[in-house]
């Protein structure tokens, strides 16, 4: 273990002679990160298991590759650009998919499934305070998961670009085709302020909601989480015909590029379409964080409030 | 300074009353035994005390207000509450890194020390260990904090009579001093009964009975009674008479020992004996007042 002699000197220090001095909330909430880590492995073993699935899958898609560039060199520009990037950003859209189901099944069980298994009592007999616990499990989706979706992407993403220009020069072909088309600096900045600003701010109030019913429910918070909405919905298009709901969770999933845009392209074509800054300054980002930070004060009351189930 | 100060501590959970009113002074360095039926309010009474509900009324633990300042009060107070709360996905070294990650009052060799002791293995998970083993860790984490006050709600419920002994054993041995306080709800009185220093009786959310181990000692006392001398004793007026192997075993309270001793074989009772005698006693009550 190497973990021992390190929390040896650390006990020394804390020793019960020395007046126990305040632990400060920064350092509780790294150990309560730590400890949500150690439980949902499934936050980085998911993107990772598909990333290399994806990644298998592409190194089969390169035997055939040099000769495929061999008909695509004869074709346009745009045709070629199509064949580099289209691998490139298909792997992107499936990590992204996948850090949402699994942001969204984590923050679901998140303030459920301590009180479901009573641990929650052996939680709360230590000095960390409700705000800590519920600001660490809430930083798991909004922000370190994200962060690792887009780190996951950019490994990923760089792997193939060097296996094609390797697969590319071993036949005897310029690999200056693939690094022409995909701008790896550019792109790999611009996969992480995505999957922060879009993944994690804008997609902020989702995992909130879902936070505060995860401490709410007694049973079935998938179910308490997902009908409401759909009521709301329905209510809304019986009463008065309309979708203001509906368009406004879709405003808020796409990062207020619209509802037409989202409707018209495929959500992977919005990297193209990136203009960094543009969603800092939509005023729906800052009301969704808002509105954020109220499921999340709602949340860490009910943590108080709720016992074992 | 007292450790728990209640006053008029009252919980209601819709129409039924889990706490009527209840008042409780414990002082530092005293072992304090929390009997009642089940229902009676024992653990509505602790989780007051622990911060994990809200209630009406005074209630000061460590002159703290337990629902408010929860987080800052475990810094000085440590609970065991019910069995198997560990998070059975944890392995026995994350769990220490964690404690002394988090804990200021932790001491992880001390931890150590008493984990040495058991066969549990610092890579195991909890869920892979017995019942017995999972209490055994909970109460070395306990014990390595420097607490002022520890609370234990049936904590040995479910264990085999070995990990039980062994329980209160180490509780007593290694971790019980004056400046330390413990307060233990059990149904199992009859092995807290030399353990403890105070006794409280609490039914239907009211304490019925509240002494010291000193006062209980002298304030009640069972005389097995010969025959000839049973109209004599029961003008005593008992608070509890029952046959065993044919000789009457009459319990009394508050009288004299000289005056039982005449009369047959005197001994203080078991709390498990006193706690039936006073339920029977309620209840024949309530019947009364009922008919």
């Amino acid at each position: 273990m190497n973990v021992k002699p390190n929390a040896i000197a650390e006990s020394s220090v804390a020793s019960p002679s020395a007046v126990a001095a305040d632990v400060p909330a920064a350092r509780l909430l790294v150990w309560s990160i730590r400890r949500e880590l150690w439980e949902n492995w499934s936050i980085y073993v998911a993107p990772l298991a598909v990333a290399g699935l994806v990644l298998f899958g592409f190194l089969i898609r390169l035997i055939g590759f040099p000769a495929r560039m061999r008909a695509l060199s004869a074709l346009d520009v745009a045709h070629q650009r199509d064949a580099i990037q289209g691998p490139n950003i298909m792997v992107a859209g499936l990590l992204m998919v996948t850090g949402m189901l699994v942001g969204a099944f984590y923050s679901l069980d998140a303030l459920y499934g301590e009180r479901k298994d009573r641990s929650t009592l052996f939680w709360k007999s230590l000095p960390v305070s409700d705000v800590v616990t519920v600001a660490s499990k809430a930083s798991i989706p909004i922000f370190l998961l994200q962060l690792l979706v887009a780190a996951i992407i950019v490994v990923t993403q760089t792997i193939m670009l060097m296996a094609s220009s390797a697969v590319l020069l071993g036949s005897g072909q310029s690999a200056s085709t693939v690094s022409t088309h995909v701008p790896w600096v550019q792109m790999s900045l611009m996969m992480f302020y995505h999957l922060i600003v879009l993944h994690g701010l804008w997609h902020a109030p989702f995992y909130a909601w879902l936070l505060m019913v995860s401490s709410w429910a007694r049973r079935t918070p998938f179910l308490w989480a997902v009908l409401p909405a759909i009521a709301i919905g329905m209510v809304e298009k019986v009463a008065f015909n309309t979708r203001y709901f509906g368009d406004m969770l879709i405003y808020q999933l796409t990062g207020g590029s619209g509802i037409g845009a989202s409707r018209d392209m495929a959500p992977l074509d919005m990297l193209g379409h990136f203009e960094p800054g543009r969603e800092l300054g939509t005023p729906g980002l800052w009301i969704g964080l808002a509105v954020t930070a109220l499921f999340l004060f709602v949340a860490t009351r009910l943590r108080r409030q709720r016992g074992p189930i | 300074m007292a450790i728990i100060e209640a006053r008029g501590l009252r919980k209601q959970y819709g129409t039924t009353v889990a706490l009527a009113g209840v008042d409780l002074h414990v002082e530092e360095g005293r072992i304090l035994g929390l009997v009642g039926p089940n229902g009676a309010g024992k653990t509505t009474a602790l989780d007051a005390m622990l911060g994990l509900i809200p209630y009406q009324g005074e209630l000061r633990v460590l002159g703290r207000d337990p629902w408010m300042e929860r987080d800052q009060l475990m810094r000085d107070m440590c609970f065991i509450a019910d069995v198997a709360v560990l998070p059975r996905w944890i392995r026995v070294s994350q769990l220490l890194d964690y404690v002394a990650g988090v804990h200021p009052r932790f001491d992880r060799v001390k931890a150590e020390g008493f984990l040495a002791k058991t066969n549990i293995h610092r890579t195991s998970k909890v869920r892979q260990l017995s019942k017995g083993m999972v209490t055994q860790l909970h109460l070395s984490l306990v014990m390595a904090i420097d607490a002022k006050l520890v609370v234990l709600d049936e904590p040995t419920l479910g264990l085999d009579i070995l990990y039980r002994k062994q329980f209160y054993d180490s509780l007593l041995n290694d971790y019980f001093d004056r400046q330390r306080t413990i307060v233990v709800a059990t149904h199992q009185v009859e092995e807290v009964q030399h353990v403890l220093t105070d006794l409280i009786f609490i039914d239907r959310g009211r304490i019925v009975l509240s002494c010291s181990m000193e006062e209980f000692e002298s304030r009640f006392a069972e005389v097995t009674v010969n025959p000839e001398q049973l109209a004599a004793a029961r003008a005593l007026k008992p608070i509890q008479e029952r046959l065993v192997f044919g000789r009457s075993i009459l319990l009394f309270d508050g009288v004299q020992r000289g005056q039982l001793s005449a009369l047959g074989e005197v001994r203080t009772p078991s709390i498990a004996d006193l706690f039936v005698a006073v339920m029977e006693g309620r209840a024949n009550t309530a019947q009364g007042a009922a008919a």
